[in-house]
């Protein structure tokens, strides 16, 4: 099950563990990414906080937490290539994993057809 | 409150080539292309790139006593500036701080200025009100300005036309370029070897694409051509120089020849020139200079960033800060208390509120291909 945010992180969910990024359009839109600095493993975050930041070439930017629960892994290799984020948003590019404290939480997010019309 | 904005020339041909359109100083203006600004400032080091600065302000004065009425506003050698020649310039206040900057070229008959886009009506009015009884002021607002920048620059230049080129830096002259007459500087604001081309706005559209099908040229949006100036150290009008700012904080010393300081034959005359020649003449006067600084790590150090020393003590802001992609790193333009401005100082950038050491270093940050 995959699900979006207003901010344009998509969660997908595999049992209770969640892999979170930023969409295609949202990488888009902040343009060539130079810096990505990560949250602790292990660090217990709720939905909406900020977890990992981002640089593009113009803009800082968050990435926040889609919804409750503990980070248990994060994708070092798009720290040491920020590049992948633009090249492969929601695959090889996406920012940590999360076990997600209440599914129900991830459920009640939009649902990708919902998020494309968001997006238009 | 929307404001109006206006278009350049190649509005259309942005659309075209797909650029993202964005506001700027009262133009919409490409900040991208498909390529993306890395990719963009890359090519433009290694090849050449074609911008479109037609939003900057283009004005001529023409009167034999042209030269000596525009040194009453600028610190800067106009008299002495041979025909064929280019100089960057400054408009002060009274209180020695800058109002613009800008390029002259001498035509020979008569001198033609670039302004900053934002300010250009300030400027107008300016010289209008100041020197428009010594000379005319004559607004071109019916051409517009391409600039062809990188080490390819000259090659795609010659591509498409069999004038005469400028053969270095800071100097100009007219060419024909596929057809169309111009008024061609060797010079630009990226730190590569390129031209600025003026030309009719009506004929702009066509150049721009004779220049595009030349070899190795891409469009380069106002994204790159911020990053482009930051690594090549030159200052953004509104960023790192404003009216509170002095040309010996900003550290413009060399834009002001030694006959317009003190014991020079045309010393002072120009506006703030009290305040300006005390603080050439004593620079330990000067409190703050704009410095580059080059941060540790990977993170991006953006405008407004407070800088403190060891003990915590703010001694600066950063002005222009962001991801240099030729230096491969992240690289800062600011304004600190002169006892921290030598090279190799180390001091905080307080980063998301974490100190961040960055070191005062040389600027550029990226090596200039000017041709000398």
């Amino acid at each position: 099950m995959t699900r979006y945010t207003d901010d344009h992180e998509y969660i997908k969910l595999d049992g209770d563990i969640g892999t979170v990024g930023i969409t295609s359009f949202a990488q888009d839109k902040l343009g060539d990414l130079v810096f990505v600095e990560q949250p602790k493993v292990g660090r217990m975050l709720k939905a909406k906080d900020d977890a990992s930041i981002i640089e593009s070439v113009k803009a800082a930017a968050e990435v926040k937490s889609p919804v409750d629960g503990e980070v248990i892994e994060v994708n070092q290799a798009v720290v040491d290539d920020p590049s992948l984020v633009n090249t492969d948003p929601e695959g090889a590019g996406w920012f940590f994993k999360i076990k997600v404290s209440d599914a129900s939480q991830v459920a009640a997010l939009h649902d990708e057809a919902a998020y494309q019309k968001i997006i238009g | 409150m929307s404001e109006v904005l206006s278009k350049t020339p190649l509005f259309d041909l942005h659309v075209s080539l797909g650029a993202r359109m964005v506001p700027f100083a009262g133009y919409e203006m490409p900040v991208q292309y498909p390529l993306g600004v890395m990719k963009e400032h890359l090519h433009t080091r290694s090849h050449a790139g074609l911008f479109d600065v037609s939003h900057m302000g283009q004005v001529e004065l023409h009167g034999a006593d042209a030269a000596a009425a525009l040194e009453t506003l600028v610190p800067v050698d106009v008299i002495d500036l041979p025909a064929g020649k280019q100089r960057y310039a400054l408009f002060t206040n009274d209180a020695g701080g800058i109002l613009d900057d800008l390029m002259m070229f001498n035509c020979g008959d008569y001198l033609h200025l670039v302004v900053n886009a934002g300010c250009k009506a300030q400027d107008f009015a300016h010289l209008q009100s100041k020197i428009g009884h010594r000379c005319t002021v004559k607004v071109r607002d019916d051409l517009a300005l391409l600039a062809l920048q990188g080490p390819g620059a000259e090659a795609a230049l010659r591509a498409v036309s069999t004038s005469n080129v400028p053969q270095t830096f800071m100097t100009g002259g007219r060419m024909v370029i596929a057809g169309i007459d111009c008024l061609v500087t060797r010079s630009g604001y990226t730190g590569e070897d390129g031209f600025e081309i003026s030309v009719a706005a009506t004929q702009c559209e066509t150049l721009a694409k004779a220049l595009l099908a030349a070899p190795n040229v891409q469009p380069i949006g106002l994204g790159a051509r911020d990053s482009l100036r930051l690594e090549a150290g030159l200052c953004l009008y509104g960023h790192d120089l404003d009216t509170t700012i002095t040309p010996v904080e900003a550290s413009l010393n060399w834009a002001m020849q030694k006959i317009r300081r003190t014991g020079g034959a045309r010393a002072g005359g120009f506006p703030g020139a009290a305040v300006i020649l005390a603080q050439l003449d004593n620079p330990t006067s000067v409190k703050r200079k704009r410095v580059g600084l080059k941060p540790e790590g990977r993170a991006p150090i953006r405008e407004g960033v407070e800088l403190v020393d060891s003990a915590g003590a703010k001694i600066g802001t950063v002005t222009s800060g962001g991801f240099g992609p030729t230096v491969n790193g992240p690289v800062i333009m600011a304004y600190v208390d002169a006892a921290h401005s030598a090279v190799g100082t180390k001091m905080n950038a307080m980063l998301r509120g974490t100190p961040t050491p960055v070191t005062v270093v040389t600027m550029p940050f990226a090596p200039h291909g000017y041709k000398r």
